[in-house]
């Protein structure tokens, strides 16, 4: 009986403290273990840069084995929260900050780290890829105006090609996500129909069709579902094989979907580009001009205070993006992102160089 | 224990105090869930102001949700919660039960165990592993199979009328029957499992066949557990978020067709939550969430009522 009751106290006096100072007993545990050295820099934010800053941080882990670089792909909306509320490093994002955001973060450096290119997938069986849509035809494609495979409007520019009478079936991401926003920010740039109907965003009212969940539940969605079309990220229709269409560009030509042709978009909108400390609301490289410029895709953003709290850190910071944008840029082709135009490279030096600890700059 | 009288009242007293202190803390933990859930309402409650007091009532009665023009309305998202629940429970119960017959009257003992267990593991698979298999294998056989006999022989009835794309609301209430037979099935087996055996006996006794015992005998003493049963996969049904998302299309229009795609309230917090930035977006989730769990209360509730009226006339019948 004795033994019962401690036992039982002891239990109770257990849970209640560890519920107590489980935090502060923590911290003086860990420091000593480790090496005094030893930086961590988290970030959080997009899905669709993931494997790209996984590949970073082990690389460059390698070269500086006293940095840990930790990503989280939360969400780009979950990336800007934690950045605004200063609980990681940096944040990263697929669209970049609106007005509001930008305003209400204050004092944020945007640094494109690389870009993703969006295609227009599809399932039409014997047919390959190379199907060639003009916008206006993608917007009334997924509007719902068009809703035969063999319409005029999607058969004369593909006079090779014999389409079958049959119904388009439309696929969408249902979840939000940087792919819809480049998508439908195309879609808003080249049909006045789609702008004032539908808009653009993360996640936008769809008129017709199936929402999947992630790349994989569209791509689901197109394999299981003949005459079906959708979009998806350049890289999971490469990697899954996924035929798409070339897409006419400002220039009037279709083009296919590469690295090459995305990369070429985003060197033609280098002339506009703003500050990295001033606001990109409005930067959009869909639709560059440019004849060999693949007209849906869009940079990708990492999001850093340009005022660092703390020197050691934010120097890390610094250095690994300095090393991101140029060196880290060779691991992209690897893995099917687009790497930066020179231009871009020099731009994103500029804005490395913002950042500064009580007004000295780091690097 | 046999001791003396002096050792005796010590016990009594040690006892005491052990128990004392077991029933503050037992008590302790059941409590911290009280708190929790109340915390857990506020704090919903807190998140929807602003949706609440932007759209009012009508939030409930909306079928727009437009996250670029900031419109958002509840109805499609409340509308595929409970048809696509429902749907698993008519397809699932009869299963369940069938499932619990078998399992607790007519299985031989050496298959009795085995079964059973293998019929719980169906619910430890996450449910993200069935999403996939749902997407790759149910979704094409749904359309494939399911739904071309559906449409020719019941298509004069608008649930089966339309085209059918694999992602729709019958594959939603087929996944979500799936997952909920192991919970259904494995309580309900065991409300049978009590009944007395002198129940049986007796109806044997007067010369019941094997199903009319497990009728007459069995059967209406379990009833009100089996209810229960059903309700608590009811409840699961309409939580379950991630298997649904993938296979229900997505799409939140209101649609007489059970071929049509559908939505259900926790996919489109699973799917818009994470990069919902807006404040009202974020605002008009949370206000989802706090339907969801409004819809589950007042489910809960209900079926609370029913088995305690349920027992009531089963106790009055009895005496």
């Amino acid at each position: 009986m004795k033994k019962r009751n401690i036992v039982i106290i002891l239990i109770l006096a257990g849970v209640l403290l560890a519920g107590c100072v489980s935090k502060p007993a923590e911290v003086p545990v860990i420091q000593p273990t480790k090496a005094p050295q030893t930086i961590t820099l988290n970030g959080a934010g997009a899905t669709f840069p993931y494997p790209l800053l996984s590949k970073w941080s082990s690389e460059y882990n390698k070269i500086n084995p006293n940095i840990q670089i930790n990503y989280q792909s939360v969400g780009s909306g979950a990336g800007i929260k934690q950045i605004t509320e200063k609980t990681v490093n940096f944040g990263a994002t697929d669209a970049p900050l609106t007005e509001q955001e930008f305003s209400n973060v204050g004092g944020i450096l945007q640094i494109p780290e690389t870009i993703g290119a969006v295609v227009v997938a599809y399932n039409l069986p014997g047919i390959q890829k190379g199907v060639k849509l003009s916008g206006d035809v993608v917007a009334d494609i997924f509007i719902g105006k068009i809703k035969k495979w063999n319409d005029p409007r999607i058969t004369s520019p593909n006079s090779d090609i014999v389409f079958p009478d049959k119904d388009i079936i439309v696929a969408h991401r249902s979840d939000g996500s940087g792919t819809t926003f480049v998508f439908t920010d195309y879609l808003t740039a080249v049909s006045p129909d789609w702008k004032s109907k539908v808009g653009k965003g993360k996640s936008v009212n769809w008129p017709v069709g199936l929402g999947g969940k992630g790349n994989e539940g569209v791509s689901g969605l197109l394999s299981q579902n003949p005459y079906s079309i959708g979009y998806i990220e350049l890289a999971f229709a490469k990697l899954q094989n996924i035929p798409y269409a070339y897409i006419k560009n400002k220039a009037g030509k279709f083009i296919e979907p590469t690295l090459e042709t995305t990369s070429s978009a985003a060197a033609g909108a280098v002339p506009n580009l703003p500050a990295g400390d001033a606001s990109w609301s409005s930067v959009s490289i869909v639709d560059a001009p440019g004849d060999n410029s693949y007209p849906i895709g869009s940079f990708t953003y990492l999001l850093v205070y340009k005022d660092q709290a703390d020197l050691t850190n934010g120097k890390a910071l610094a250095e690994f993006l300095w090393w991101a944008v140029h060196d880290g840029q060779k691991y992209s082709s690897d893995l099917l992102y687009v790497p930066l135009p020179e231009q871009v490279i020099s731009l994103n030096e500029k804005t490395i160089r913002l950042m500064n600890y009580n007004g000295q700059p780091i690097i | 224990m046999g001791g003396t009288k002096l050792s005796l009242i010590r016990f009594s007293w040690r006892k005491l105090s052990g128990d004392l202190i077991f029933k503050a803390m037992v008590g302790l933990f059941a409590l911290g869930i009280l708190i929790l859930s109340f915390f857990l309402f506020r704090e919903l409650f807190i998140g929807s102001e602003l949706s609440r007091n932007t759209f009012g009532l009508g939030f409930l009665t909306t079928t727009t949700w437009d996250p670029v023009n900031e419109v958002f309305g509840a109805l499609p998202f409340i509308f595929g919660t409970i048809i696509s629940s429902f749907l698993a429970l008519v397809i699932a119960v009869p299963f369940s039960i069938g499932i619990a017959i078998y399992l607790s009257e007519l299985a031989p003992p050496k298959l009795r165990t085995p079964l059973s267990f293998i019929i719980e593991l169906l619910a430890a698979i996450p449910s993200v592993i069935i999403g996939l298999w749902g997407i790759f294998i149910l979704a094409p056989f749904t359309r494939d199979y399911l739904a071309p006999p559906l449409s020719t022989y019941l298509g004069f009835l608008p649930l089966f009328q339309g085209p059918m794309y694999g992602l729709s609301m019958l594959t939603g209430g087929v996944i979500l029957a799936i997952m909920i037979i192991p919970i259904t099935s494995s309580v309900s087996r065991e409300v049978i499992m009590t009944v007395p055996v002198q129940q049986r006996e007796a109806a044997l006794a007067l010369g019941a066949t094997g199903w009319e015992t497990t009728r007459i005998a069995v059967l209406p003493y379990a009833r009100s557990g089996i209810f229960g049963a059903v309700i608590l996969g009811f409840g699961r049904a309409i939580g379950e978020t991630m298997a649904v998302t993938m296979v229900i299309g997505n799409s939140p229009k209101i649609s007489e067709s059970l071929f049509a795609p559908s939505y259900t309230m926790a996919s489109v917090i699973a799917n818009e939550f994470v990069e919902a930035t807006s404040k009202l977006y974020v605002s008009s989730l949370i206000e989802i969430g706090l339907l969801l769990l409004v819809v589950s209360i007042i489910i809960n509730i209900a079926a609370r009522v029913l088995v305690w009226k349920l027992l009531r006339v089963e106790g009055g019948g009895r005496a």
